[in-house]
């Protein structure tokens, strides 16, 4: 988690609808990847909002992450008879052309200069190492029986480290389902990581709620739901709170593509649109709800044109990219705390693996689609840069995977040896009192427990 | 002592909170410069400004959705639904989340939220301003439902409400906003929520009412009285947490339990009223416990008064159960 004492971009936030020139020798360049352009923007739109709308664009990707970031390959086995696509919804094709730092070959893109501190960068990268580890070893657990259920997050790591280390520890967090690793790059502490996904005694939820779904105040980081896009506007309720006590912090709210066509999106972009509350929507878009592609839920061009409609930016990111995620989420937070108002931030990325432990993604999308995004992988491609830049050898990333490992064996041998809630424990929590009826309920089951024969 | 309407009462309770509390907000559709569309909000914005009290866009679940959010930040905030019938699109904001945040996680998270909202018919609203939802919400542990029937009880337990810890759904039987008048004490009191009212003693046969149907119940008892038949009035007052020992208190006393409620008759809340006595005191009953309710159909419009249950359905109930 960025800390503003911290070294990395300068806090305050580019104006929006203008690039920010980047300040070079911050550290060594990097060679420029791909084919070269412009770095021209396209901005300054000549409507009323056209100030804030102009951040939507950005400088050009010269990465090969497509239009509708879904590469070549075709995306799903059954072509089905889709509607055709609507007509590019903005005049300029390059509006939301996702921003792009660090190529897919690990080198800075041609306009790019370096503006992490060598620490920030193994900071990220140590917090994406942590989420891909952590997801090996809790399937493991799931196909071993030892949890009942996992999500993983293998390809989204970049998305969700880039936007956590925007935050600052006063930022709130709501997350949606796939951000388990925005928590543990807060801090969240293992033990308790591993209790939850147990259901076991120990931990705030108390093994009532299933696997995956966290709940941390002292991270800051707001109690899971499963139901998709209600956080929405929870997180545009609690910035519009920050917004009347004169708070300098802001929300860094997430969602999925899924959660794009839900009713909650309308509401709570509106309401935040409406109110300028310092709210930042992170989308994840992984391209897939369970077997639902990106093309099957929405007619749109994006996510990112979304935020037209609302009157906020719109900003499309590589996500699978942990630089520019970082910068254009930071961008949007400082935005938001000086009274900017709120962005919508679409982040490309990828479910490499199933929805969950409980879903087969070979019934609905090809291993050629796969593969393509393999080759995207973002932990990979920041290992290539920070080895390139030295900041990184293999022999540091060994110990980093091994230390992990440690620590991970250490808390799961822990939880092994909890217990399950106490049977009380079902009863409480439901109001702050327990109800008469409540009691009624409880002393009857315990009666019934104990006095029965074993 | 004032003299208020309900619809007053409530209003002098949100003054009172909002100047008590500045982490008080109140929102909703028309709650701002106008006042409400009842006006329970009325003189509000003016006193306390746009930031406490905001209009917001039209869209019941992003009112509530972002009163959670504001709710977890710290504030208490009042939102008002304009009619409890346009309350479905936040049922999953209430159900799924308000009501479930402290459980889910182990009161790390709570939602402090009472959300005001008109209910009932007798105001020939037809379909879609008369429904009495208050069994779905009932049916959702971790929230409170309250309902009031005089304006000392309106304000009380709206103040008990706004000071609860958890997310209490606060509904206000809109037939009779303007046409019940009583004394409410000035400043500050509460009324406990899961406290159910003695209205009327009786001895003969006992009524449980709530809201609207409170003074339907008072005038049917007046007419029993007639009679030569002594019935007991309960105000539930609040239907969860419920308060089974009055009720239960009552009906060993008289043997005779009638439950009167607007909602449709079928799995309305007094379904559960008459399940608890039945479970729990059916050895004191002379007869069959009896429900006077709503149809099983859609509120009608031109129909209502035919819909609505009336003194005279009321007293038939109790006749048919004395001569039992």
């Amino acid at each position: 988690m960025r800390d503003d004492s911290t070294a990395g971009p300068p806090r305050q936030a580019a104006s929006p609808g203008r690039p920010k020139k980047k300040e070079s020798g911050n550290s060594s360049r990097g060679r420029a990847g791909g084919s070269k352009s412009s770095g021209k923007k396209s901005s300054g739109r000549s409507s009323k909002n056209g100030a804030r709308r102009g951040a939507s664009a950005n400088r050009r990707s010269s990465g090969s992450v497509s239009k509708n970031g879904k590469g070549a390959t075709s995306r799903s086995k059954s072509a089905g008879a889709a509607a055709p696509k609507a007509k590019e919804a903005d005049a300029d094709p390059q509006r939301f052309r996702p921003v792009q730092v660090l190529g897919e070959d690990g080198h800075l893109v041609s306009d790019a200069t370096l503006e992490e501190t060598p620490a920030m960068l193994l900071d990220l990268y140590r917090g994406m190492v942590k989420i891909r580890v952590l997801d090996g070893r809790m399937l493991n657990l799931q196909r071993q029986g030892r949890i009942g259920f996992y999500g993983q997050s293998t390809g989204q790591e970049a998305a969700i480290v880039g936007s956590a280390a925007a935050a600052t520890k006063e930022d709130w967090i709501v997350p949606a389902l796939r951000e388990m690793g925005v928590a543990v790059y807060r801090g969240y502490p293992l033990n308790l990581l591993v209790t939850q996904l147990a259901g076991k005694a120990g931990e705030v939820s108390q093994g009532r709620q299933m696997p995956c779904h966290f709940s941390w105040r002292a991270g800051k980081f707001v109690s899971m739901s499963s139901v998709i896009g209600t956080q929405i506007p929870h997180a545009a309720g609690m910035a519009r709170g920050m917004q009347i006590r004169g708070e300098q912090s802001a929300v860094l709210g997430f969602l999925g593509d899924g959660a794009t066509s839900s009713s909650d999106f309308h509401c709570g972009l509106n309401f935040a649109g409406v109110w300028r509350s310092p709210v930042v929507f992170l989308c994840q878009n992984n391209q897939w709800a369970i077997s639902v592609p990106f093309d099957k839920q929405t007619a749109s061009d994006s996510i990112a044109v979304k935020a037209d409609a609302y009157g906020m930016p719109g900003v499309r990111v590589d996500g699978n990219d942990v630089l520019a995620v970082y910068r254009e989420t930071h961008k949007a937070l400082g935005r938001a705390r000086s009274g900017g108002g709120p962005t919508l931030i679409e982040a490309l990325t990828y479910r490499r693996t199933g929805h969950s432990s409980s879903d087969d993604p070979t019934r609905y999308r090809s291993d050629e689609e796969v593969a393509t995004w393999e080759k995207r992988d973002p932990v990979e491609r920041l290992r290539r840069f920070l080895e390139f830049e030295g900041v990184l050898t293999k022999g540091q990333h060994d110990e980093m995977e091994e230390e992990m490992h440690r620590e991970i064996s250490e808390a799961t041998q822990a939880v092994e040896k909890l217990e399950d809630p106490a049977a009380e424990s079902l009863f409480e929590d439901v109001f702050a009192d327990v109800t008469a009826q409540l009691e009624d309920q409880r002393s009857g089951y315990l009666h019934y427990r104990n006095s029965k024969p074993s | 002592m004032a003299t208020m309407t309900l619809l007053q009462a409530i209003n002098d309770g949100l003054r009172l909170e909002m100047g008590r509390d500045d982490r008080v907000v109140v929102l909703g559709e028309d709650v701002g410069l106008n006042g409400g569309v009842f006006r329970a909000t009325q003189g509000l914005f003016e006193e306390f400004g746009g930031d406490r009290v905001m209009d917001t866009p039209l869209a019941e679940s992003g009112i509530i959705g972002t009163a959670i959010g504001m709710a977890l930040y710290g504030l208490v905030p009042v939102p008002e639904i304009q009619f409890s019938d346009f309350i479905y699109p936040a049922f999953d904001q209430i159900v799924s989340e308000a009501a479930k945040m402290r459980y889910r996680s182990g009161g790390e998270f709570t939602v402090p939220m009472t959300i005001r909202t008109p209910i009932g018919g007798g105001i020939r609203g037809g379909h879609y301003h008369s429904q009495s939802p208050e069994a779905y919400f009932a049916h959702t542990p971790g929230l409170k439902v309250v309902v009031p029937s005089t304006p000392e009880d309106a304000k009380g337990l709206l103040l008990a409400s706004i000071r609860d810890p958890d997310p209490v759904l606060f509904m206000e039987p809109k037939a009779i906003y303007r046409n019940t008048k009583g004394e409410v004490p000035e400043g500050d009191f509460t009324v406990p929520l899961g406290k159910a009212r003695i209205v009327r003693e009786g001895t003969d046969a006992t009524l449980v009412a709530w809201g609207a149907m409170v003074p339907v119940a008072e005038k049917a008892a007046e007419a029993c009285a007639g009679d030569g038949v002594s019935v007991e009035v309960l105000d539930v007052r609040s239907i969860i947490p419920l308060d089974e020992e009055t009720i239960l208190e009552s009906v060993k006393k008289t043997g005779r339990a009638v439950v009167v409620y607007e909602a449709p008759k079928s799995c309305g809340f007094g379904a559960e009223i008459s399940a608890v006595i039945a479970e729990k005191a059916i050895e004191y009953l002379e007869g069959p416990i009896a429900r006077v309710a709503g149809f099983d159909t859609p509120f009608p419009y031109t129909l209502e008064h035919m819909y609505l249950p009336d003194d005279g359905r009321v007293r038939q109930a109790i006749k048919d159960l004395m001569e039992f």
